[in-house]
């Protein structure tokens, strides 16, 4: 017999289709702190049939967990369907909004953002500039820390969403 | 329209207490065609319908008020949760307008039991009734069966419709897997053949597919010995020539180590549990491991599988049964039998003090094989597990995930429901009796003959077992200091009792009860104070640190 070989940890993206229906986010969040599993981020929002949400979650842990995570998710009874999107490959954004400082050198470093990234000013003062972003959550983490370089004053990001690039 | 859909599920018996935000509901109940049974504490009713509904393999039912009458039942649940016992709780909640206001008698009851139920509802429109209690009893009896809660607002019970039952549910994110895979089956009887030193290893599982005759024929089809873990037994017959006892921190020695030394581990209805394996990477470090369970987040959770079959454990073992052949076992099973002489379950018995081990061998002697018999936690559990041996299916009910002291009386009344015909025995002990004890009204008053075994030790006595092996033997609360006489606690509720004393006196006091048959019976059992459970592996570790009995 054979234990578990420990597996490095690895961050997932699941989608979770769940009944549109109260108490459902409760299930599917209650979950994860009873069985000490780790949750990065979670989206929550109605799908083309009403009756139906799509939860898509981040979620680390080893090969073992991952795979406790998807089997636990499928019980519940509220959740329709569960897809690893990261074993069948996916199209994934985040978005972030960031204040910075209103300088000459945050400027420059947001004009070179916006080259390579979805971003742009969308507000701006005298003092304050308000970035909007909209990027995978690989490059929202570099475009995060390139910021916190140049100085945030104020953020607020939301979980991945993501789709599967099965047409 | 709750007691109508009740009576359409085939209720036959409803546990629970009334309070302020089910009025409506046991009004309705004072006409029902079934039988509703008054209990004294909520936590009894829960454990009752946990009883019936393992001794019956039907859906238990309970129906109790808001509040502190829900937090009472949390207890039961969460037994029933880990034991894959089948309920239907019906909580009253206030009024709808007034949850969230903190209103008298509320308690957020549907987050409370998320976590130990297997599905919960709040019920918020009269139409959704009907559904919903067709959907409790489907989603708690199919599949991996558990505990379904609905909590029900008093306003919404008031209020009337037409009622239309609904004949078959659709839940389009609960579809149990029942056939197993073909390739799976196929695989799985290729390498049984072909394994010399295989083992069977059964678990509560089995019991509840109601597949205990399937896998008698698997193990004799096989040849294989087998084993059961401490919710499995009476998957087969104490008796059976190739059944080995139970496994596991208490298991046999025999057991224990024919699982050690395997090369095929045959894992059916089981879920791995840290009581049965100890220290994983040590457990059954040879063996390969067909995994047969309902439940697909069972498998592979604890340890890795090479053969997996997601499905019905009857289904399963009925197309296994159709082509597995025999496996060439002989050297092995005289090898195990080797051990079993070596190392028997056994216990000193040389004195005129009574061991708790031989009034329960006496029990299981007189009362015979075919009573049902229920256990509260702890030694004397270990004891009854051990040494009465049973002929079948659920009839020994006992609290093993959770581990809940109190369980064992209640259960024993919901089982004497179920079968009034049949002899039903509670073997407790002097601490967890004290737990439910209140029950003993409902029994007085439904007259129901459930004999109480108590194997009162004046100790919690696996704690201080584990106190005296662990903790050098600084006994911190543990003794049951105060415990009231038992046979005049039984004849002040309206039942009878004896106290047995001596060794002589054991057999008598047994034939005795069974002729009492209007009203509950204490037989307080004065044993062995410092006896432990043996064999023991400790917490944890692994076979080779098995201690046995000195």
């Amino acid at each position: 017999m054979a234990v578990h070989e420990q597996t490095p940890i690895e961050h997932r993206v699941i989608s979770v289709l769940v009944e549109n229906r109260a108490g459902v986010l409760s299930h599917v969040v209650g979950l994860f702190s009873a069985r000490g599993f780790n949750i990065d981020s979670l989206a929550v929002g109605e799908t083309e049939d009403p009756t139906v949400s799509r939860i898509t979650l981040v979620a680390a842990g080893d090969l073992r967990t991952l795979e406790q995570i998807k089997k636990q998710l499928n019980k519940l009874i509220d959740v329709i369907k569960v897809q690893d999107l990261s074993e069948e490959g996916f199209t994934d954004r985040e978005l972030m909004l960031v204040k910075i400082g209103n300088t000459p050198s945050g400027k420059t470093a947001l004009k070179e953002l916006a080259s390579e990234y979805r971003l742009n000013v969308i507000e701006e003062d005298a003092k304050v500039l308000l970035v909007e972003c909209t990027e995978s959550r690989q490059n929202t983490k570099k475009i995060f820390e390139i910021l916190k370089g140049v100085g945030i004053l104020e953020i607020a990001q939301t979980g991945a969403v993501a789709l599967s690039k099965k047409s | 329209m709750v007691v109508e859909s009740f009576f359409r599920e085939g209720v036959k018996h409803v546990f629970g207490l009334p309070g302020g935000a089910c009025l409506p509901i046991f009004d309705a109940l004072y006409d029902a065609k079934f039988q509703v049974v008054l209990v004294r504490h909520e936590q009894g009713a829960v454990h009752m319908a946990e009883g019936y509904a393992r001794s019956t393999g039907k859906a238990g039912v309970v129906v109790v008020t808001s509040g502190p009458g829900a937090t009472n039942t949390v207890t039961g649940i969460a037994d029933a949760y880990m034991d894959s016992i089948p309920l239907v709780v019906l909580t009253g909640q206030v009024k709808s307008f007034l949850i969230g206001n903190d209103a008298f008698q509320e308690a957020d009851v549907t987050g409370i039991t998320r976590p130990i139920t297997k599905h919960n509802y709040l019920v918020k429109d009269i139409k959704d009734v009907a559904r919903v209690i067709k959907e409790a009893f489907y989603i708690a009896t199919h599949g991996r069966p558990g505990p379904v809660l609905i909590d029900f607002p008093s306003d919404i019970s008031l209020q009337k419709m037409e009622f239309d039952y609904p004949e078959s549910v659709n839940i389009r994110g609960f579809k149990p897997t029942v056939d197993g895979h073909p390739g799976q089956i196929k695989k799985a009887a290729k390498m049984i053949e072909e394994s010399k030193k295989p083992v069977i290893y059964t678990g509560g599982g089995v019991i509840i597919a109601g597949a205990a005759r399937e896998l008698i024929e698997f193990v004799g089809k096989v040849n294989a010995p087998c084993t059961n873990t401490l919710m499995g037994l009476g998957g087969v017959p104490g008796t059976h020539p190739l059944f080995m006892g139970m496994l596991g921190m208490h298991g046999t020695v025999y057991a224990n180590r024919a699982v050690h030394e395997s090369d095929l581990l045959i894992a059916v209805g089981a879920r791995f549990d840290d009581r049965v394996t100890g220290d994983l990477k040590k457990f059954s470090p040879h063996s390969k491991i067909i995994h047969i369970d309902v439940d697909p987040s069972a498998i592979s959770k604890n340890v890795k599988v090479d053969i997996p079959i997601v499905g019905d454990v009857k289904q399963v073992l009925t197309e296994l049964n159709k082509i597995v052949k025999a496996a060439d076992t002989k050297a092995w099973l005289a090898e195990i039998e080797q051990w079993k002489k070596e190392s028997p379950l056994r216990y000193k018995d040389d004195s005129h003090e009574i061991r708790p081990q031989y009034a329960i061998q006496r029990l299981a002697e007189i009362i015979g094989p075919d009573a049902i018999v229920t256990t509260d936690v702890g030694q004397h559990q270990m004891w009854a597990a051990q040494y009465y041996k049973l002929n079948g299916p659920n009839q020994f009910l006992t609290s093993g995930g959770l581990g809940t002291m109190g369980y064992g009386f209640p259960a024993a009344i919901g089982a004497k429901f179920a079968f009034p015909e049949k002899n039903v025995v509670c073997i407790s002990g002097d601490g967890s009796i004290q737990m439910n004890i209140q029950e003993m009204a409902t029994a007085v008053v439904n007259k129901l003959p459930v004999i109480i075994a108590i194997i009162n030790n004046g100790y919690l006595g696996m704690v201080r077992q584990w106190q005296e092996a662990f903790y050098n033997h600084r006994y911190s609360s543990v003794a049951m200091n105060g415990n009231p006489d038992f046979v005049k606690l039984s004849e002040a509720f309206g039942g009878v009792g004896r106290r047995i004393t001596k060794k002589d006196e054991v057999d008598e006091a047994i034939r005795w009860s069974l002729t009492i048959k209007d009203r509950p019976i204490i037989l307080d059992f004065v044993v062995r104070e410092e006896e432990n459970v043996y064999p023991m592996i400790p917490a944890g570790r692994s076979f080779e640190e098995i201690m046995d009995m000195a």
